[in-house]
Order: structure tokens, then sequence, then C-alpha cells
């Protein structure tokens, strides 16, 4: 048997989120698997149905400790220590990046972060994760208990298996003293579509030159319905909010048409938007790299490319 | 655990005498790793050692996530703060023109743990070798990392650095201010920013949307020019390669196939390139 602790997160409704749903399919893959799935505060409703064994409860995490995660780090600890896992798994989130990687280093335990692959034989686990910006793939075997791992966004299709899984709460019985500490949460606005959502996502990189062309792109973005990227060389130049990156260290997107301007094709970011369903790349170096990634594209100045362009979508979407 | 309390007296000041003369002692880490601009045909893999082979003429170059945390640094003393900035790496064979960019960049130490075979040791044996440079040389205010090597991408260094060292960790700042004897920090969450307070000292891994890293001036690049980096052996911290083993196994290193195909647009101009590319999209109904 191979027991799994799965960490799970809740979406912005306070229910099971796709990420968690993910990575129950890569935990049900794992040979005997037995999960158990732990979720901070009460249970949600979803949680009732969820393709695993047994769901356990640990403290909410506080306003104050959301983003440091001091409090539910020691709970988990705790709750690991009193079950000994084979595996605990998170998603590659906000949450699971810092949780999961303190976690490891609490209980010295072997920690692979963003894996897109997991497999066990022989209480050996057997990651595969995207290493030097996604150039390449890393295999590696992790022979300690427990393994902890991080699952990358859309690495895994969400379960869609139903459960009916006993709930249990857990009481860790520690009460952190909270050192570093959330006073504010400032929250960006955004017009139209979540980045995230988007069905169509149009997207800017260094060969927009400024931040001008953006204007280009959001009126595009706007007559498909959908919402504005752009590359990290982009938002570092401070032509657009970094709250619209796309790629490793920005957001992870999968849209139906992902449309990239101006932009090279860096592994770093083909990593946020390579689940897209086409890729459309316009840029005027033929060699970018973008062009092996992508499915249509145009070699062109896209100052002569994106009106004609922008012109004819209109037309056929009027 | 038990180290905790052993390492906060290590690298903890006494606060309570406020004393405003006192220089606050930072210390960022930072990683040699090959240059991420490499074009992608020149990136190849030794698949019987797993190991990047350097691509010919393009020198390695210190994590650019790692710039951002020198730059979060220097720009506490462009606030006027009475700074000391230390750079640490771990590795081998390390290149100075490449490793003396932050000294440029105008931080004032360069501190090496330079010995065989630390090159190929893993991250957690790289915290390990970390804390105890950090006992040695400290004690530090501030511990700066970047959000992650461009390397292996794991991004946890920093964050298991603060577990290992018992210290406060805020991860993702994207702006810090000195307060008294606290920080005040913006950790970047997806659709905005938190505002958050932590106690010196605290562990802190630094975004890139701190902005970009300063390019050195003349000015810089002659005196770093001139420093010398400080180093140590593994014996030096007391420790051997035996202490390092790794958690993970690296079993296979290798450049995905990639099997898409292509299909470029062409019309008569690039005007009409850009009205056939969406007359295709609509006939493949994308659009």
């Amino acid at each position: 048997m191979t027991s799994i602790l799965l960490v799970a997160e809740r979406d912005e409704q306070g229910e099971i989120s796709q990420s968690t749903l993910q990575a129950v399919t890569a935990a049900s893959g794992l040979d005997g698997a037995s999960i158990t799935a732990v979720v901070a505060g009460d249970a949600p409703v979803s949680a009732s149905s969820l393709a695993v064994e047994k769901v356990v409860t640990i403290s909410p995490i506080g306003s104050s400790d959301a983003g440091i995660y001091e409090q539910v780090t020691a709970d988990l600890a705790a709750l690991v220590s009193s079950t000994n896992p084979d595996v605990v798994m998170f998603s590659k989130s906000d949450f699971g990046s810092v949780v999961g990687a303190r976690l490891a280093f609490r209980i010295d335990a072997a920690f692979a972060s963003d894996c897109i692959e997991i497999e066990n034989s022989d209480g050996v686990v057997s990651v595969t994760r995207p290493v030097y910006g996604g150039s390449a793939l890393a295999e590696f075997e992790i022979a300690s208990s427990p393994a902890i791992v991080t699952l990358r966004a859309g690495a895994f299709e969400p379960s869609t298996d139903a459960g009916s899984p006993a709930t249990e709460s857990f009481e860790s019985g520690t009460s952190v003293e909270q050192r570093a500490s959330v006073s504010e949460t400032v929250a960006e606005s955004r017009e139209g579509v979540r980045l995230e959502d988007a069905d169509f996502v149009v997207s800017g990189g260094r060969g927009l030159g400024g931040p001008e062309p953006f204007s280009v792109l959001t009126d595009l973005a706007n007559v498909l319905g959908g919402a504005v990227g752009a590359s990290r060389a982009a938002c570092d130049a401070g032509w657009i909010d970094h709250s619209h990156q796309v790629g490793l260290t920005g957001k992870s997107v999968s849209p139906d048409v992902y449309i990239a301007v101006g932009i090279s094709g860096a592994s770093q970011h083909m990593a946020g938007c390579s689940s897209s369903r086409a890729i459309v790349a316009i840029n005027k170096d033929g060699d970018s790299n973008i062009f092996k990634e992508a499915r249509f594209g145009v070699i062109g100045d896209w100052e002569k490319v994106l009106p004609s362009f922008l012109a004819t979508v209109r037309d056929l979407r009027a | 655990m038990v180290t905790s309390d052993f390492f906060y007296a290590a690298i903890g000041r006494d606060y309570i005498t406020g004393n405003s003369e006192l220089t606050v002692r930072i210390v960022v880490l930072a990683k040699q790793v090959p240059d991420p601009e490499t074009p992608p045909s020149q990136f190849k893999i030794d698949e019987s050692t797993n190991t990047v082979v350097p691509p010919n003429g393009v020198p390695p170059v210190v994590n650019g996530f790692d710039l951002n945390a020198v730059e979060g640094a220097l720009q506490l003393r462009d606030a006027g703060a009475d700074v000391e900035i230390t750079v640490l790496s771990v590795g081998s064979d390390f290149v100075m023109d490449a490793m003396k960019k932050p000294l440029a960049m105008g931080a004032d130490r360069l501190v090496l743990v330079d010995d065989e075979g630390l090159d190929k040791i893993d991250s957690a044996a790289t915290v390990k070798v970390l804390a105890a440079a950090i006992e040695k040389d400290g004690p530090f205010d501030l511990i700066l990392g970047g959000r992650q090597a461009s390397d292996w991408d794991q991004g946890h260094v920093t964050l298991g650095l603060s577990e290992v060292m018992g210290l406060p960790l805020v991860s993702l700042v994207q702006k810090l201010e000195l307060d008294g004897d606290s920080v005040s920090l913006q950790r970047v969450i997806p659709d905005g920013y938190q505002i958050v307070s932590a106690p010196v000292p605290s562990v802190l891994t630094i975004t890139n949307e701190l902005g970009e890293p300063r390019y050195p001036n003349l000015r810089g690049i002659m005196q770093a020019s001139r420093k010398k980096p400080e180093i140590f052996s593994l014996e030096d911290l007391g420790l051997s390669l035996d202490d390092l083993a790794p958690k993970l196994e690296l079993k296979r290193l290798y450049v995905p196939e990639s099997n898409r195909q292509i299909e470029l647009i062409e019309g008569d101009d690039e005007a009409d390139s850009g009205k056939k590319l969406a007359l295709r999209l609509r006939e493949e109904k994308l659009i």
C-alpha cells in the first residue's frame, strides 16, 4: 500500500480547487494508492464526494498567516509525523510552493517541486520535472519517506471520480507564534476576464518595443472576449503590469488560442502557455523558438500583420 | 529543530538597545548558472553524465532572480540605510567575471564556498552548506534570496534555509523597507499584493516584480575588479561531501522532443498574411 497525504486547496468559492482534483488523479495513479486529503478549515461540500478514502480537517488559515503559513506548516508537520504517509502531495500554487518546501525542510524529507509525472514501485517514488526553464526534463528517484512533491498545474486531468470519504478533524495541539504577519491584502483591479480563465489570450513580448502596442493587443483581446498576457521581458521593462505575466514565474494559462506577438518563445515563457489548445505566433524573426511551439504562424512585422488580423477577426465575429 | 535556538543566537542581534548607528548586515544568496539566454539550438545535454554541456562562447552568469535580491538590498541602501551587503555562493568552477557582477552593482563582499563536487550537490545539501557558511560569517540581519534558480527551477533553497535556521520567512517580496527593528514588505499574490511585517532577522525571497537589477556603472566595475572573494572550503565549515548526500537521485536528464508542426501563413504582403491568418483560424473553428 502507498499512503498519500494530499494537501487540498480551495477555489475562490471555498470549494475544492481544480488543481486539487488534478492531484487526486496523480495520487490515484500510484501503485496501491490510499489517499487521505487534508484541508484547512471546515470541509467544503465538494470534499464529501472527493475520490479519496478520508478527509482530515485542520485549523483554518488565519488572515495574518495567509501567505506566511506558519501555523498550517506546524499542523501538517504534526499530521505527517502521526500518520507517516509515503507521499505528501501539493499543487504547485503559492500555498503549495511555500508550505511544501517548509514542511520538507522541517521534517528533513525529500522535496521535488513542479512535477509533471509521478510513479512508484517497491517503495521508490519517481518523478519527472521540467528544469532549465523547461528546456530539459529531469527524472529523479526518491528512496526516503515521505517524498514531498508539488504538481504542475495542468499536468494531470482533474479527477471526475466520486467517493464518499469519512471526515475527521486533526488537532496538532501546537499554537505557533506569528512572527512575520500579514496586515493587509491589496487587490489589483482587473478589467474583463481573468487571464487564467480566458479562452483567448493575446500576449506581447520584447518585440513590441514599448508599452503603446499593448493597446492594440487589448483591442484584439476585447474583440475575442479574451485577456491580455505578456512575457516577463515586457513586464520587467515596465510596459505592462506584472499581473499579466505568463510563464514559469508568472501565470499558467491554457486558453483555446494563445496569440503570441513579438514573443521569442523562451522555454520559461512556454512553460506558462504550452497547454494552450493552439498557439499562434506573429514574429519577424523566423528562427524564433516560438515557431517551434506554435501551430500557426506568420513571419512578419507585427505592426503590419496585426491591424489586418484584428480587422478580419472583427468582421468574422461581427 | 535542535538547531533553531542556536542559530537564532548566531544570527540575531540585540535590537532592544535600538542603536541606530548599527550597520544592517545583509547576506544575498547567489548561484552561478548556465546563461538562460543561451539559444535553444545551443542547449545540449550529455545523457551519459546527465549534465548540461556548457555552450561554446556563452559564459555562465549569476542567476537572474538572485540579482533581483541584490537589487532589493541595494534599494535599502538607496533609501538611506547603513547596510553592508555580502553575496554568498556555493559551488565549484566559479567564473569570477560572472560572480563579481553583484559587486559591480554595489554589493560590498563576495563570499564563496568553493570546493570540488559542490556543483553537483542537491538543494537540501546546498541549504546545509549555506547555513554553515552563514553561521561562520554572521551574524546577519537579513538573508535574501531570489525566487528560484534558472537551472533547476526548484525555488526552495531560500525557503529551506529559513526552516533549518529557525528564522521567519516571507516569500515573493516585491518591495522592502527597513522600519526600526522590523521590515515592511509587499508580498506578491496572484491578483495583487499583501502588506507584511517581519522581524529582523528574517529570510526573504525577492521576486522579479521588484524591478530590473541595475546595470553596473564603470566605477562599480572598477571597484569590483579590485575586490577579492573570501573563500571557504567545506573543511572550513566543518563539513565534508559525506554530509551532503542527495535526497533526490537524478536518473535521467534529457531534452524532450517537440513533434509540433507549424503551419506558416504567407500572404501577398504582411497585411495580407494577417488577414489570411484570421481566415485560417476561423476555418479551424478556433475563433
